[in-house]
């Protein structure tokens, strides 16, 4: 086959076109997945966003799908058995009514629990997410005592059942983890969310705070939202609505 | 003195009959592995690999530094994210754990039987998972543990795909909807 310069030209301009495109479709397509080999950026802020009207009453799905995702199990003694999440009921007493929302770790901006950590085990990800390193936590519960939100629990009992992507001991101490193994995977959601979605409440959004174009973004900036105990100034990763 | 000088001539003897006693106790307790030894000798741990011919690094660097690599990867992983799979403790368990028992713990299993040899404990699994993903399963709670959920079907509806042994797992731990109380 032969072919004449201009063909030639056509030929080799349209391949380095090509080369010069298909790395940053690539790369399109991987800012969605951090690979596993990255580190956590703080360029993303991961947040959530819940909106207590969508709330149901009575409903535990979220809690029910965090226990079931993080491996959490318990033994029957409510005041001592860890809880990433809970359902909390709120009542104006004047009025009387009520709502419900679910509380976890606001994972916040400045966290009181990483202040108070004598070892370093109570720690800010880059991306936001606060974390107990359970390697070198030493069980002695200031972090508990530290959180306005009542948001980390103790390991009391002998584990059994862990998920591998979400070790936990005896003697430490935990707390929600906005999904972490999830977030670095790149599913971008949390169990939480995923459950209240497929009950049809949709109450709770997940999302990259410091990403304009995020859904949970575009909600923060039109509609009006608060950080729970706004006051302590904590800057909160986790908002809410309708309270 | 005198004794020494009578061997003498006998030495060479004494050497080869030294030297085959030996090499059977050698070959005998390569052959006896893990059974107790008559000698009183400490019996040698059994080392098996369930899944692929090769670790991740040669055997003697993984013998001697297994544990350095584990603890560098953990750090990654827990402060900075990073979720290689190369020096990442899931990653041992997943090739390493028994086949019947789908851990690396137990008499046989794989961590355990080195660990009890050279009499050291290992501290990784009072928090991490000791069987194989899928193999989850194996490792249902006693029935004095109970799985935090109020509404076990649903659950089990709502299984994830990352682990396939927990809607298993759900409902060993469980009774049919029928039989609750």
């Amino acid at each position: 086959m032969s072919i004449n310069r201009r063909q030639f030209l056509g030929l080799s301009g349209a391949a380095i076109a090509g080369a010069a495109l298909a790395p940053s479709l690539r790369l399109i397509e991987l800012a969605q997945a951090r690979s596993p080999e990255e580190t956590a950026s703080a360029q993303h802020r991961w947040g959530l966003l819940i909106d207590s009207s969508k709330c149901a009453d009575g409903c535990t799905s979220c809690v029910n799908a965090c226990a079931e995702e993080n491996g959490i199990q318990g033994h029957g003694r409510p005041t001592t058995d860890a809880q990433w999440i809970r359902k909390v009921t709120l009542k104006d007493k004047q009025t009387g009514y009520v709502q419900n929302l679910p509380l976890m770790c606001q994972h916040c901006e400045s966290p009181p629990c990483v202040d108070v950590c004598p070892t370093g085990a109570s720690f800010k990800r880059a991306d936001g997410i606060v974390l107990v390193d359970k390697h070198i936590c030493i069980g002695c519960r200031y972090c508990m005592m530290a959180c306005p939100y009542k948001a980390r629990s103790f390991v009391h009992e002998v584990t059994t059942g862990q998920k591998a992507y979400a070790p936990r001991g005896k003697g430490t101490v935990e707390s929600c983890t906005l999904c972490v193994h999830k977030v670095d995977r790149g599913d971008g959601s949390t169990a939480c969310a995923d459950a209240c979605k497929k009950e049809g409440h949709q109450a709770i959004l997940f999302g990259d705070l410091k990403d304009p174009d995020s859904e949970i973004s575009k909600r923060l900036a039109s509609q009006p939202s608060t950080q729970l105990r706004a006051d302590l100034k904590l800057n909160t990763g986790v908002r809410y609505q309708g309270i | 003195m005198r004794t020494v000088k009578l061997l003498r001539p006998f030495s060479g003897l004494v050497l080869a009959v030294g030297l085959i006693l030996s090499g059977v106790s050698v070959f005998g307790h390569d052959k006896a592995a893990h059974a107790a030894d008559a000698s009183g000798a400490v019996p040698m741990p059994v080392h098996t690999f369930e899944k692929g011919e090769q670790c991740v690094e040669p055997v003697d660097v993984m013998r001697r530094n297994h544990m350095q690599l584990i603890l560098h990867q953990r750090d990654k992983t827990m402060h900075e994210g990073i979720r290689t799979t190369q020096h990442s403790l899931n990653k041992c368990v997943d090739c390493h754990a028994d086949k019947k028992t789908g851990s690396v713990l137990g008499k046989d299993g794989f961590c355990e039987n080195c660990h009890r040899y050279s009499a050291v404990s290992i501290d990784c699994f009072e928090c991490h998972s000791s069987v194989r993903e899928a193999s989850a399963a194996v490792t249902a709670p006693p029935s004095s543990v109970r799985v935090l959920t109020a509404q076990p079907q649903k659950t089990n509806a709502t299984a994830t795909v990352m682990d396939g042994g927990s809607a298993k797992n759900a409902g060993a731990v469980f009774p049919p909807k029928g039989k609750t109380p």
